[in-house]
């Protein structure tokens, strides 16, 4: 029994032990990152850092749909055109030019002399290819739908298109190429910094899945190694960058499965810049980092859509309106959301050119009013049906929102629908929804038009409303024939006061974004699209 | 002996396929499209999304897209998931970290939790009796999920002991994430283990044995424990199978890119194919995790024959 006794203490004295033992040998910490070095005019070039990141979806730009595709995309790629990162107004990057008599066909020309990662030149067919690719249907790519304008691009959408080539699309020699458009769109140059328009070289096309481990760009940045998934993706500084080079020499994408993982490294000193914040830790971040806080608006607006096939919403304007004037925003951005949100009193995200911050007239809390405006539609018989998705603040969101109607229009009989995201966004796209929901959009390129014409267009595949009115119709027509993009974006304007008079949707807020990063680095900002410019980041430390 | 372990793996056939066809048919039924939920809020080219939903078979009706994706199976190929990432080459990437985690965490819970409750069983009312039961106890009631962020915390971001996440470091990153995922198993394992200790040596075996003039240690050791095990080993072996199905909440935690997040977020994102092809190979490893578990009565109990 003795010995039993011993062998058995012993035993669990050692499972105890040993991992303490191992920490304590071991070396402690992640490795040391090499710092910048420090130039005559304050600035420090060099230096590696470490910023958190999500397993993006698809690297290749044709493919890469989504902002985590983006966040590393856009270090390994210049586009025709970037935006500036804090009034999103476009500017040429790779572009030398992008010039247009009638806003149909566009003669765009290129810097010379730039060239990929792997030395091969990027010319004016760079750019051809890799649009015709992406558009090409039998390809499969999540961004096909941009080039949807171009002419051409119908003829490739068959199950065996008979060519791979858009007619629109032209190179007339090594620095310049037109591009010819169905239909006047003067907003055609803001498109032309998204993801989707990146070139690609040669080597792209013989493998692509090959491609997509280690994609070739012609950005600041280049891949060191290939794309580790689930892990890390490092990029070091590329020498033969032809624009602002990027001031470190080599960054490292981590790669989380969870907000909170990121941030808890970065907590213990193992990366440099944590990209997003778990929301119950915002308060605890920014008193713990100060400077090292940012936060910024996001391109999100979020909305309650009305089902305007529904007898109960579609005709009764005043009824929508009601519902907007009843729900205090301020409050629910406040107590619920920590002011992580921004009121929203547009329909249009305020960080695009050309939103005014106060283009709704019905969007300010007013009970009284909203309770008039809604004895004149008659009131609200029948249980309402609030429909989102289900996602840690949505939920005390609607429940706030509900309150204020039930005590504001006197709406007794509220209830939810709450689904998955993705069985939620099929409802929602089968029309199958019996009252309003509860959604957000996002920008793909700063201008009023990414907010107009996909959600209220008449017809719009994302149109999720079923909204259709002939006078927003004919002003976003007139701002993609405009004569210029300011032009162009004053019609959208005029489109926004028509809508948030018919109130197809009640605007709600907009979204912010944040990033927390340690004394290592400087200059961490985030893009208009929620991205960190790696670029522009400087290590100190 | 060998005829039933022949019987047995003979009937891993029947009850392969049906568990495949039950997920295969669950999880397609589920509503929703996944071509749009890999679009987001963004609609999707109609011609992409034929060539998808062709790519995908998913216009086929469900026996003749299972049978296709049996065929697959035989040659090896699991499929690719709605974005194109090979299923075999994700699972491939993740299973081994799920394994270490499931080692780890079973060598932790076995070893310790043996122990423990030994310790205990040998010595009721003891000091160290009390201390099993009431730690187990305490143990059991806190949710994983608590005890992971504390442990994580406590050990990884105030005392830098372990790394905080990933599995950047080796074998040294998945031992904190083992102790987590083993603890609760331990209380288990430890309470199993000290009741039927406690019955065994009650036995009447036991005394003859004593009385034959065995060292104690041969008593225990050879004779009480071995009939004691049997619960012990059913449970680690079903504990075995669990942990190799991956650790949600663990592996979330602590960044652990294994089986468990895998799954979890495929269910998510509507990404069939790569919850199919995870869930067919876990059927076959808890079919045989549940067989080495019944080979194992027989060789710990001879009184256990099959025929």
């Amino acid at each position: 029994m003795l010995g039993l006794r011993r062998r058995g203490v012993h035993r669990a004295a050692a499972c105890l032990l040993a991992p303490v033992v191992l920490a304590a040998c071991s070396a402690g910490g992640g490795a040391s990152l090499a710092a910048g070095e420090r130039l005559p005019d304050g600035q420090f070039r060099g230096g590696a850092f470490v910023v958190s990141a999500n397993e993006p979806e698809h690297l290749v730009p044709a493919n890469a749909t989504t902002t985590r595709d983006g966040q590393i995309l856009s270090a390994l790629f210049t586009g025709l055109v970037e935006y500036d990162p804090k009034t999103a107004e476009p500017r040429n990057a790779m572009a030398e030019s992008i010039t247009s008599e009638d806003q149909r066909t566009w003669t765009i020309r290129i810097k010379p002399g730039w060239t990929f990662h792997n030395g091969e030149p990027v010319t004016a067919q760079s750019f051809v290819d890799a649009w015709n690719f992406a558009a090409y249907a039998p390809h499969a790519n999540g961004n096909a739908g941009y080039f949807n304008k171009v002419e051409g691009y119908a003829a490739l959408q068959a199950a065996k298109p008979a060519t791979k080539e858009m007619t629109g699309l032209r190179a007339v020699d090594a620095t310049t190429f037109t591009v010819r458009l169905t239909d006047s769109f003067s907003q055609f140059p803001v498109l032309l910094g998204f993801q989707a328009f990146y070139p690609m070289p040669m080597a792209a096309y013989a493998d692509i899945d090959g491609y997509e481990e280690a994609p070739i760009g012609n950005g600041p940045f280049q891949m060191d190694g290939r794309w580790r998934h689930d892990e890390f993706i490092r990029l070091k500084r590329f020498a033969g960058y032809r624009g602002t080079p990027a001031f470190a020499d080599a960054v490292e994408f981590r790669i989380y499965s969870k907000t909170s993982g990121g941030y808890e490294d970065l907590l213990a000193g193992n990366i440099d810049v944590a990209h997003d914040i778990p929301p119950d830790q915002l308060a605890a971040a920014q008193a713990e980092f100060r400077s090292g806080f940012v936060e910024r608006r996001s391109s999100a607006f979020y909305y309650l859509g009305f089902p305007l096939w529904d007898e109960a919403f579609a005709d009764r304007k005043a009824l929508r309106q009601a519902i907007s004037l009843a729900i205090d925003r301020p409050a629910i951005v406040r107590a619920i959301y920590d002011n992580t949100r921004e009121p929203a009193y547009s329909v249009i995200n305020p960080l695009t050119p050309g939103s005014r911050p106060d283009a709704c007239k019905l969007c300010d809390y007013d009970p009284r009013r909203a309770r008039q405006l809604l004895a004149e539609a008659g009131g609200f018989n029948g249980p309402l049906t609030l429909w989102f998705s289900t996602s840690a603040e949505n939920q005390p969101a609607m429940e706030a929102l509900a309150n204020m109607l039930r005590t504001n229009l006197g709406i007794e009989d509220i209830r939810f629908e709450v689904l998955d995201f993705a069985q939620f966004l099929s409802l929602v796209k089968a029309r199958k929804v019996t009252g309003p929901f509860f959604s957000s959009w996002l920008m793909d390129y700063p201008s009023p038009h990414t907010y107009i014409a996909p959600l209220y267009t008449g017809g719009a595949a994302t149109n999720r409303t079923g909204y259709a009115n002939p006078v927003v119709d004919r002003h976003i027509a007139e701002g993609d024939r405009a004569a210029s993009i300011e032009a162009g974006i004053a019609a959208y304007q005029r489109a926004e006061d028509v809508i948030l008079d018919d109130m197809p949707v009640i605007p709600l807020w907009f979204g912010k974004t944040r990033a927390v990063h340690g004394d290592r680095v400087t200059h961490v900002a985030i893009d208009p699209f929620s991205r960190i410019r790696v670029q522009d980041v400087q290590v100190v430390g | 002996m060998t005829n039933y372990v022949v019987r047995r793996l003979l009937q891993v056939v029947p009850v392969f396929f049906g568990a495949t066809f039950l997920i295969f048919a669950l999880v397609y039924a589920v509503p929703g499209d996944p071509i749009d939920a890999l679009a987001g809020d963004k609609a999707v080219e109609p011609a992409v999304r034929a060539e998808l939903r062709d790519r995908y078979n998913l216009d086929d009706p469900l026996f003749v897209r299972y049978g296709k994706y049996i065929g697959g199976l035989a040659t090896g190929d699991f499929g690719t998931n709605f974005r194109g990432r090979p299923v075999s080459e994700i699972m491939k990437q993740r299973f081994p970290v799920t394994v270490r985690l499931a080692l780890l965490a079973f060598a932790f819970e076995a070893v310790l939790g043996l122990a423990a409750g030994v310790l205990a069983g040998l010595r009721r009312r003891s000091f160290m009796d009390s201390l099993v039961l009431v730690s187990t106890t305490v143990v059991v009631a806190i949710p994983v999920f608590v005890l992971g962020y504390l442990a994580q915390k406590l050990l990884a971001v105030e005392l830098g002991w372990f790394p905080v996440v990933g599995i950047r470091e080796g074998w040294r990153s998945y031992f904190l994430p083992a102790i987590v995922l083993g603890s609760l198993s331990l209380c288990y394992v430890a309470r199993l283990a000290r009741a039927s200790l406690i019955e065994a040596m009650r036995a009447d075996y036991v005394r003859t044995a004593r009385a034959k003039g065995l060292p104690e240690r041969r008593v225990v050791g050879v004779h009480a424990l071995r009939n004691s095990l049997i619960p012990v080993i059913t449970f680690l072996g079903v504990d075995l199978g669990s942990l190799l199905s991956g650790a949600i909440v663990t592996e979330g935690i602590f960044n652990l890119p294994g089986i468990g997040q895998a799954t979890f977020s495929a269910i998510q994102t509507q990404e069939y194919p790569t919850v199919v092809g995870i869930v067919t190979a876990l059927v076959v490893v808890f079919i045989l995790a549940n067989l080495l578990v019944d080979v194992l009565y027989a060789v710990l109990d001879p009184r256990i024959r099959y025929r």
